[in-house]
């Protein structure tokens, strides 16, 4: 029960901090934005009024992963700048209890985003997004949100000893965008990708959408797929915080990389 | 003489003392890895959508990443000094402003050459595009004055960075406009009219266009034109970003605001 308590507190205070930034907030819901209105240039060029509607739910996506990569990325280092690292790690509870609502505070963000980038498509482009299932609908999105925050949350326990770890986190939004299908069908990309793209929740939580949305086969499967990845990167995340404090105590370099 | 050391050692100074982003721990995922992606994403969207060539996606994105140097060091190689708490000394000393500020966009402007030739070099043998070694110099002078153009608006965002703080969102919604705008992705004529105008006088628009002819096997002299309108436009950015950092500097002067932005 405290457990789920300092989940709760921490997610919430995490949303309600980022939602006050214009970098975590403002930017993340305008960025994929950006990008959204060049693919939908380039599909509507294409003149396939389905890649379309394709490109709307995937760039309403994209934003998600946008709001993750780079403030989960920059997680720890924020806290070394507050000066509240080395109180968080003294604490009592489970350093991951911390660290796990600021993935899923960011990927809420995404909330935003994927609602701006559904409206900016209706009306700029007239993309008239399906909801052929609403039920299956609501369950994917929240469960791809809370994969895409578990994955920001391993992001942020593998570089919490990186000064630049929001560097990397940046890096990483290019990739996911193209690997897990959100523009671009797997098909399209080479074989070797496949496994790559099956081990990352986004690719499956934005079929379960897709599918959701269009009607077009079961979400189910993804969508159980999207929380068993997500269940295993909060595990490896759990495992891999304190292998990290571990090694930040005996080097005495926690507020110091 | 001095305002020629202000000028070339003072930016090259400034340059590594204010940009962390030379270290490699940004500079290889920020302006090594992620240009490589932007382009193969365009790529594939480009091959999904069934628009233009490999070709077309890859020169215009390369060209077009090197707005990130030119946007975020510009600004960051004038109103970082608010940061490390120099900009007063800065601003009281009697140093000549046009080489001290125009000194610092001299690293910027090579350091947005390497990035985006790097990246057309690289990505271009990934996708296998086929660009003949006779016009990489001419892509070199081409990818030069797009940098210099951008830096322009750079400087812009300099003497906005002097007296605003989100300098980090100013500098990414303006990359994001460049992505749409300089028909990196989207060849200008698919745009409205009303876009068009605005990316006829953008950076990099003219730019890219003349990176794509001259790929394509065009002599330098048949862009010249194009080339031109891009200095030209760069010309003008530069005397806005200039008179503007004037006006900043004066106005925060007169505010006392140089370190409270």
């Amino acid at each position: 029960m405290t457990a789920l308590r300092l989940l709760y507190t921490g997610w919430l205070f995490q949303f309600k901090q980022m939602s006050r930034s214009s970098f975590d907030s403002f930017l993340a819901i305008l960025w994929p934005l950006f990008f959204a209105t060049v693919a939908f240039f380039m599909f509507q060029q294409g003149g396939d009024p389905d890649a379309l509607i394709y490109a709307g739910l995937g760039a309403a996506v994209m934003g998600i992963w946008t709001a993750t990569s780079v403030a989960a990325g920059s997680a720890l280092q924020r806290e070394r700048w507050h000066g509240t690292l080395e109180l968080l790690v003294a604490a009592p509870t489970h350093f991951s209890l911390v660290l796990l609502p600021i993935g899923l505070a960011t990927s809420t963000i995404g909330i935003y985003c994927m609602a701006t980038t559904l409206l900016w498509g209706r009306v700029v482009f007239g993309i008239e997004l399906q909801f052929e299932d609403p039920i299956l609908f609501a369950l994917a999105v929240p469960a791809t949100l809370l994969s895409i925050g578990a994955l920001g949350f391993l992001i942020a326990v593998a570089f919490a000893r990186f000064r630049y770890a929001w560097a990397i986190g940046s890096m990483t939004e290019y990739p996911i965008w193209l690997i897990c299908g959100f523009l671009v069908p797997l098909t399209l990309l080479p074989d070797w990708v496949r496994p790559i793209s099956w081990l990352l929740a986004p690719t499956w939580g934005m079929d379960a959408i897709r599918q959701s949305s269009t009607g077009v086969g079961s979400p189910v499967d993804d969508i159980a797929m999207c929380l068993l990845l997500g269940t295993a990167y909060v595990l490896i995340g759990v495992l891999g915080t304190n292998a990290v404090l571990r090694a930040a105590r005996a080097k005495a370099s926690l507020s110091l990389t | 003489m001095t305002a020629l050391r202000i000028f070339f050692v003072g930016g090259i100074t400034a340059y590594r003392g204010l940009i962390n982003w030379l270290s490699p721990w940004i500079f290889v995922p920020t302006l090594v890895v992620a240009p490589i992606f932007q382009i193969l994403l365009f790529v594939y969207i480009g091959r999904s959508a069934g628009v233009q060539s490999d070709e077309f996606f890859v020169i215009g994105n390369a060209v077009q990443y090197a707005a990130i140097p030119c946007l975020f060091s510009m600004t960051h190689a004038i109103a970082g000094e608010r940061y490390q708490q120099t900009l007063a000394y800065l601003l009281v000393s009697p140093a000549g402003r046009l080489p001290l500020f125009l000194g610092r966009a001299l690293p910027v402007i090579l350091n947005a050459i390497l990035v985006a030739a790097f990246s057309l070099l690289v990505a271009g043998s990934i996708m296998r595009i086929d660009v003949p070694v006779t016009a990489w110099p001419a892509i070199g002078i081409v990818i030069a004055i797009s940098a210099f153009s951008c830096t322009g608006l750079g400087l812009i965002c300099a003497a906005v960075g002097l007296r605003v703080r989100e300098t980090a969102v100013l500098n990414n919604v303006l990359f994001g406009l460049l992505l749409i705008f300089t028909g990196a992705n989207v060849p200008i004529e698919e745009l409205p009219g009303w876009m068009q105008t605005i990316s006829n006088s953008v950076p990099l628009t003219h730019g890219i266009e003349a990176a794509r002819e001259v790929a394509a096997g065009a002599p330098l002299s048949d862009v010249s034109g194009l080339l031109l309108t891009e200095l030209l436009i760069g010309i003008v950015y530069t005397v806005v970003g200039y008179q503007a950092l004037r006006f900043m500097e004066l106005q925060s002067r007169k505010w006392a605001s140089i370190q409270i932005a």
